[in-house]
């Protein structure tokens, strides 16, 4: 069974026609193996673990946590860097649903002694994991690890500066709960969207289901490479997608407000001023928010500087949804985990 | 897929058999204190509603109605493609309540036992009981209803559907002979 290695997954690329033109309703609510980004997951099938996300979110209100649908299935986390909340919401999420878990860092496993990461996850495949979820520093690591295994599914859990999933699902999930359509909706990501595989898997996100992102923050920081020729091109995936330098401007009439985490390695790169600079020009802070926002939810995908990109008192703020992020993760990655628990058409199929 | 449908109860057939049904749990309750009816998602829905509406019309009490998705507690989950899930909905705690299940169809029995794993997961019932509008035959596992709409004797290959004015535009039962694919439609699917 090893020897016979296939490509599984869709292509890389999404083209820009597939985008345009609604997906073909689904026979099935979940058409994918793998999940590894947004691009070429349709908007029925984000309604559907948005769907069936909100019925888990119940789940992990009751008293007694626990649901036995999964037993017998194990899922291996693989982390190739640091992590708290995804790598915990995985875990709780596949224990909530009586999975068994393994969680396996680089640090500490084989990958310390030089072995490959196509070794590493046949060896994973072989000691029967059902569910690989993967991060790691290169992107597209989870799409070789993908294209390389027969028996196991991947879900991307953060490639590089490339895609978050996940991530973007709980974040589609959060702001529908909280505005209910997210239909011509307002979505401000200020920062460092270039760097940033959350903002990058939110653009996609956010497109599909017809939400208008807007972007903020140093022109040297836009993802000039997604958004290039969206204005000439039609049915461009990002024709959507507003650019706004000055913040005060782009904060007007938000819905939603998501400032990212600003790395200081960006600094020495010479992509930032300084960070004083940064947060004088573009952070969420009570005076801008209070004044031109007050109805907007803030959000962060985490781990946050305060007093960088976002100020405490917003962060912890009655505006702010940043801990119900974390407990709609842990609802998304359930529903996830159930719709891809096994493989289209059953074990065999 | 040209199959032809035969009608097993027309929509006055399926009033009258839950007509009864009401009666029945209301005699076997002595009265409709602490009931709570429970239908198994999709159709057990509309029938539990259904028999609400006639317990009211008899008592003048009205009985809460609540809604289970089984998804989560089916032994076949490793079987079927991608699960998606709907809602669980309680308007009461089942702690302490006369529970009862209510079904279209009872089949092999499985979505019973996972009917009752979710109810148990939630509390801790007085009882559990079961309703389903019609009994195929065919368990698989140690179950039987204590209020049963009709009896249909049916062979594996055929397939019963109940329909509901609710999402099919019509109530009625009806069975499909020798089903393409028996095995996709009738064991797995109940």
């Amino acid at each position: 069974m090893a020897t016979t290695r296939t490509v599984e997954e869709e292509p890389l690329t999404a083209t820009a026609e597939a985008e345009a033109a609604p997906s073909p309703v689904p026979t099935s609510p979940w058409q994918h193996r793998h999940l590894l980004d947004l691009d070429d997951v349709s908007t029925d099938e984000i309604a559907t673990v948005l769907h069936s996300a909100s019925a888990m979110k119940a789940i992990v209100q009751r008293d007694v946590k626990k649901v036995p649908t999964l037993r017998g299935r194990t899922i291996v986390t693989l982390f190739y860097e640091a992590s708290t909340r995804t790598r915990v919401s995985f875990e709780a999420a596949g224990k909530l649903l009586s999975a068994d878990v393994i969680n396996l860092s680089a640090s500490g496993s084989s990958a310390e002694k030089g072995e490959s990461l196509l070794d590493t996850v046949l060896t994973l495949q072989a000691t029967a994991a059902d569910l690989l979820v993967i991060r790691h520093g290169h992107s597209g690591a989870p799409y070789f690890a993908a294209r390389n295994l027969t028996r196991t599914t991947v879900i991307n859990a953060g490639d590089g500066a490339h895609a978050h999933p996940t991530q973007a699902l709980l974040d589609l999930f959060t702001m529908q709960e909280h505005l209910g359509s997210l239909k011509g909706r307002k979505v401000l990501i200020v920062g460092d969207i270039s760097h940033s595989r959350v903002a990058r898997s939110d653009l996609w996100g956010l497109c599909k289901v017809g939400a208008i992102p807007v972007l903020c923050g140093p022109p040297t920081l836009m993802p000039w490479d997604l958004l290039k020729g969206r204005t000439e091109t039609p049915g461009h995936p990002f024709a959507s997608v507003q650019v706004e330098q000055d913040i005060e401007e782009a904060m007007r009439d938000a819905d939603i407000v998501m400032p990212l985490r600003i790395q200081k390695e960006r600094q020495d790169a010479g992509l930032l001023p300084s960070l004083r600079e940064y947060a004088q020009q573009w952070q969420v802070n009570d005076e801008r928010l209070s004044r031109l926002a007050p109805n907007a939810l803030v959000m962060h995908p985490g781990p946050m500087n305060e007093g960088v990109e976002i100020s405490p008192e917003v962060a912890h703020g009655l505006q702010s949804a940043v801990e119900t992020q974390v407990t709609n993760g842990l609802a998304v990655r359930m529903a996830l985990l159930l719709l891809m628990a096994t493989p289209q058409g059953g074990l065999n199929g | 897929m040209a199959q032809q449908e035969k009608s097993i109860m027309t929509g006055q057939e399926m009033r009258r058999a839950l007509t009864r049904i009401a009666h029945e749990i209301l005699e076997h309750n002595g009265g409709a204190r602490e009931l709570l009816l429970l239908g198994v998602r999709t159709r057990g829905v509309p029938i539990a509603h259904r028999l609400a509406e006639l317990i009211t019309s008899f008592e003048g009490e009205t009985v809460p109605v609540g809604s289970l998705d089984i998804t989560l507690y089916r032994d076949d989950v490793h079987l079927r493609g991608p699960l998606a899930l709907e809602a669980t909905e309680l308007p009461v705690p089942v702690g302490g309540m006369r529970v009862v299940l209510v079904d279209d169809v009872l089949f092999t029995g499985r979505t019973a036992r996972a009917a009752m794993d979710a109810v148990i997961d939630l509390g801790r019932p007085k009882n559990i009981q079961l309703a389903a509008l019609i009994d195929r035959g065919h368990r698989e596992l140690p179950i039987r209803a204590d209020y049963v709409g009709k009896n249909i004797p049916s062979a594996l290959s055929e397939d019963i559907q109940v329909r509901v004015s609710e999402t099919d535009g019509k109530d009625e039962v009806v069975i499909l002979p020798d089903t393409a694919n028996p095995q996709a439609t009738s064991e797995v699917g109940r």
